[in-house]
């Protein structure tokens, strides 16, 4: 199948390209295909017609409830669309999966199907051989088998090189014997297939296909959590475990590049996971406000709870405009690659800290969006009986797998050095410019015509964020040098600034094409977009504060302070209308605006 | 057995208000979102669920429109239709609903069908003249708002649904049949479907394939003319019944005068 896309950006484009030169250049939701729409729409009613009316089955781990709907989503090709076609997938690629990644709103079935269908089964897309992708996907694919996938070992979580699970070779060659634990395997208690990493000697982790109905594997029980109660979480037990050479998944000693490949696919589809999430809690809250009164009016009449409601919409609206993107960039990337398995791990790679960021801020966006919906029902929401109870509990594992959010923050920064020091990002060059035009106090605040007029104040605002981004990174990068990982702190800052300009700049770009393709919801894309660069802009600059005084050498401080903060200037709104605007609309469509 | 179902692509009755060009007092449906009428995904389902009971049959849509009806059509496909036929012909613009008949039943003449399926009335127009045009057109028997539908042997057995209850009516096939709105839980298309829609057969026709005078359809042939338009009386206030203590039986009498109980 092929989809027409926009030509690639390449990775950390966000960063040096402004605005006017990208809109063009990014995939927004609203390029979907008929057939794109569909299937995300196909999902979407299967989980409200399939799922959702299983949801107290589920999260009790009625035995069999789950498995059952996996293979449900099998039979109606849910589970094939990664899966190139001569395996019996669809192949329709990331991003088709990334949209029905967000429709998955019930959060046990959603990490189920995700360990399946990305980090279950994708190893074997991407690094199988001939014979292993002949044995496994047709199976995986149909939803026949299920898949897990154990990396995670109870004192190892994101540094997959500290593994202590080891396989040997056996005397006769043709086996390597596996012996371990691994920790919080999803989908531990059903699966028929899991990929295992594992240590041969002192080597790198290696990763392997274990069956899991093969003697010496074995499972602990079911873990007791404070969300997705539905899903499976057990320790996986290798005792022994004898797995055929052929087994062996992609090079000895590498599979560690697996892991972190697949991470990041993992992490994308997270990020559209929680997008998903954080719309469905708003559509809970936007509900409840036009049936519960206080004082005689309806709640959604209440300055307080109509902020909540914009905020949440606008911060939905620029993690949804960067995971798209970023969808769209890493399969555009990958079908570039062909069939060269190199290739697609280069094309993978090329979007790691986009991945990273749209995780990061996704599953952050999704904690504020249940956290403020539980907070909209008051006392209701405490109550198990409104889901959206169950909702904020669901949320709060987002920001711990698939890499801690502050795994991914130090991912997004130290891959961006990186490649500084690479040459493949350059700051370098651009840094002369960029200090001259801070240090002047002349920003370039160019955004001209091919700006939507009302859009052009926010996209200046983010062009100057970027400069004294850069700026400051640089600065303090050269000044730490080798040492630079010690300063966690420092990166965490510039993480922080990373995840706003990305956000903003998917979110004020997708509302550029939005205006300039006249589409007839353009006014609420504007309006998401300003209160999204509003509301990053205050973080921005706190964040750029707080890094300044605490890295800049002592007598540098007030001086360096005063640059940054003159040149990065405001963004002057009307925050308070604006939300109260945009509140109606979203009360009007009784949910997320589009 | 050879199950037909004529449907029509719509502005989509979720997102767009309608509205009515004041000149051709007709429904505005350019620059619209259109869709396949939720009314005939209804009876889309209607007709497949009595292909998959009754086996070796197949269900056909059948429809009249322009270019943009591909779309709809492919709906039908991916829904698990097995193929569908779209009449597409500028002179076809400003049909009234016989036209419309003619031209479907055009198309059904040369099919043979047992069944032909249609929604009681589309979800814009609203006319519901069409079935019975095209009942007359085939010299079919029609039965109408089925909400359940068997075949035995060469008979077409309905429970039609009626104010108080139903009825059971039977005729010989062929026949056309119309649904009654809300009769069927509408099927969703899966991702197989949607992507088997792109494999099923389509065929495309015109006019002189269904050799069709051109000036017995379209704006030319209309014989049904929108005299005025205006806008719908305002709805009388509802009745507030206020809880004394009787207010169980006040509601409960109201719901029966209206024979609702």
């Amino acid at each position: 199948m092929t989809t027409t896309m926009k030509p690639t950006e390449s990775g950390t484009a966000f960063l040096t390209t402004t605005v006017s030169e990208s809109a063009d250049k990014i995939f927004t939701l609203e390029q979907r295909d008929e057939e794109q729409r569909w299937i995300q729409e196909s999902s979407a009613t299967f989980i409200q017609r399939e799922v959702l009316p299983l949801t107290e089955a589920i999260d009790h781990q009625e035995p069999g409830v789950l498995p059952k709907l996996v293979k449900k989503a099998g039979e109606q090709g849910l589970l094939m669309i990664d899966v190139p076609e001569e395996y019996g997938g669809a192949e329709l690629g990331l991003l088709t999966s990334s949209l029905v990644g967000s429709e998955l709103r019930e959060a046990s079935f959603s990490v189920a199907f995700g360990a399946h269908t990305t980090i279950g089964t994708l190893p074997i897309v991407f690094y199988g051989n001939e014979e292993q992708k002949q044995k496994y996907l047709p199976k995986l694919a149909s939803g026949e088998w299920i898949a897990a996938y154990a990396l995670t070992e109870p004192g190892v979580g994101s540094d997959a090189m500290g593994l202590t699970t080891h396989a040997k070779l056996s005397e006769d060659g043709k086996y390597y014997i596996l012996n371990g634990t691994k920790q919080w395997i999803s989908n531990a208690g059903f699966a028929d297939v899991m990929i295992a990493f594992a240590r041969i000697g002192n080597e790198k982790p290696s990763a392997f296909i274990v069956e899991a109905h093969w003697p010496g594997v074995s499972t602990g029980a079911e873990e007791r959590k404070m969300g997705i109660k539905g899903s499976s979480t057990r320790q996986v037990y290798f005792e022994d475990t004898k797995v055929p050479v052929e087994n062996l998944l992609g090079e000895i000693h590498k599979g560690y590049k697996i892991a972190f490949n697949i991470l990041n696919i993992g992490r994308l589809k997270l990020g559209a996971g929680t997008v998903g999430g954080a719309r469905a809690a708003l559509g809970m809250a936007a509900a409840y406000t036009t049936e519960r009164k206080a004082f005689g009016k309806f709640i959604s009449e209440f300055g307080m709870i109509q902020k909540k409601l914009a905020r949440v919409a606008a911060e939905t609206y620029a993690a949804e405009s960067e995971v798209f993107r970023t969808a769209a960039n890493i399969e555009n990337a990958r079908r570039s690659a062909g069939n060269d398995t190199e290739g697609a791990f280069k094309a993978i790679e090329e979007y790691a800290i986009e991945a990273s960021l749209a995780k990061v801020h996704g599953s952050e966006v999704l904690a504020m969006a249940v956290d403020e919906g539980v907070q909209i029902f008051g006392g209701y929401g405490f109550m198990q009986e409104y889901p959206i109870e169950k909702a904020y509990r669901d949320a709060r594992i987002q920001r711990i797998f698939e890499g801690t959010n502050e795994i991914n923050r130090l991912v997004a920064s130290g891959t961006l050095f990186r490649r500084v020091l690479k040459g493949k990002l350059p700051l370098m060059s651009l840094y002369p410019a960029i200090e001259s035009r801070v240090r002047s106090g002349q920003p370039l605040n160019n955004a001209g015509e091919s700006i939507p007029a009302e859009l052009r104040d926010a996209v200046n605002a983010l062009e100057r964020a970027k400069d004294v981004t850069i700026y400051s990174a640089m600065k303090f990068a050269l000044k730490y040098m080798q040492a630079l990982e010690n300063e966690e702190e420092f990166i965490e800052y510039l993480a922080n600034l990373l995840i706003d300009l990305y956000a903003v700049d998917s979110a004020l770009a997708r509302a550029t094409q939005a205006v300039r393709r006249g589409d007839e919801n353009s006014g609420t894309h504007v309006k998401l977009a300003q209160l999204a660069t509003w509301l990053a802009f205050t973080r921005l600059r706190s964040n750029l504060d707080q890094m300044i005084m605490t890295n800049s050498a002592e007598g540098d401080v007030q001086a360096e302070l005063q640059f940054v903060r003159s040149y990065v200037g405001d963004y002057l709104l009307n925050g308070v209308a604006l939300q109260r605007e945009l509140a109606a609309v979203v009360v009007e469509k009784q949910g997320y605006p589009l | 057995m050879k199950i037909y179902v004529c449907v029509k692509q719509i502005p989509d009755p979720n997102t767009v208000v309608s509205k009515l060009d004041p000149n051709t007092k007709r429904l505005v449906r350019s620059g619209v979102s259109l869709v396949l009428d939720p009314g005939d995904e209804s009876t889309i389902s209607a007709a497949i669920k009595l292909r998959d009971t009754v086996g070796n049959s197949e269900v056909v849509a059948v429809s009249m429109g322009p270019a943009s009806a591909q779309e709809a059509m492919r709906r039908a496909l991916a829904m698990g239709v097995d193929r569908a036929i779209l009449v597409t012909d500028p002179a076809l613009a400003g049909s009234d609903a016989l036209g419309t008949a003619r031209v479907l039943a055009a198309i059904l003449q040369k099919e043979s069908p047992d069944l032909v399926f249609c929604s009681t009335e589309s979800t814009d127009g609203y006319t519901g003249m069409v079935p019975g045009g095209i009942a007359e057109f085939l010299n079919l028997p029609q039965l109408t708002f089925a909400r359940e539908i068997n075949v035995e042997g060469a008979k077409a057995i309905i429970k039609r649904v009626t104010l108080t209850g139903y009825q059971t009516v039977e005729c010989p096939l062929p026949a056309v049949v119309t649904i009654a709105s809300g009769s069927f839980e509408a099927i969703y298309p899966t991702m197989k479907g949607i992507m088997s829609a792109k494999k099923k057969p389509f065929t495309q026709l015109t006019l002189a394939d269904l050799a069709i005078d051109p000036s017995q359809v379209g704006e030319a042939g209309a014989r049904e003319h929108v005299a005025t338009i205006g806008k719908a009386e305002a709805r009388a206030a509802g009745q507030i019944i206020k809880d004394d203590g009787n207010s169980a039986q006040a509601i409960a009498d109201f719901l029966q005068r209206y024979q609702l109980l």
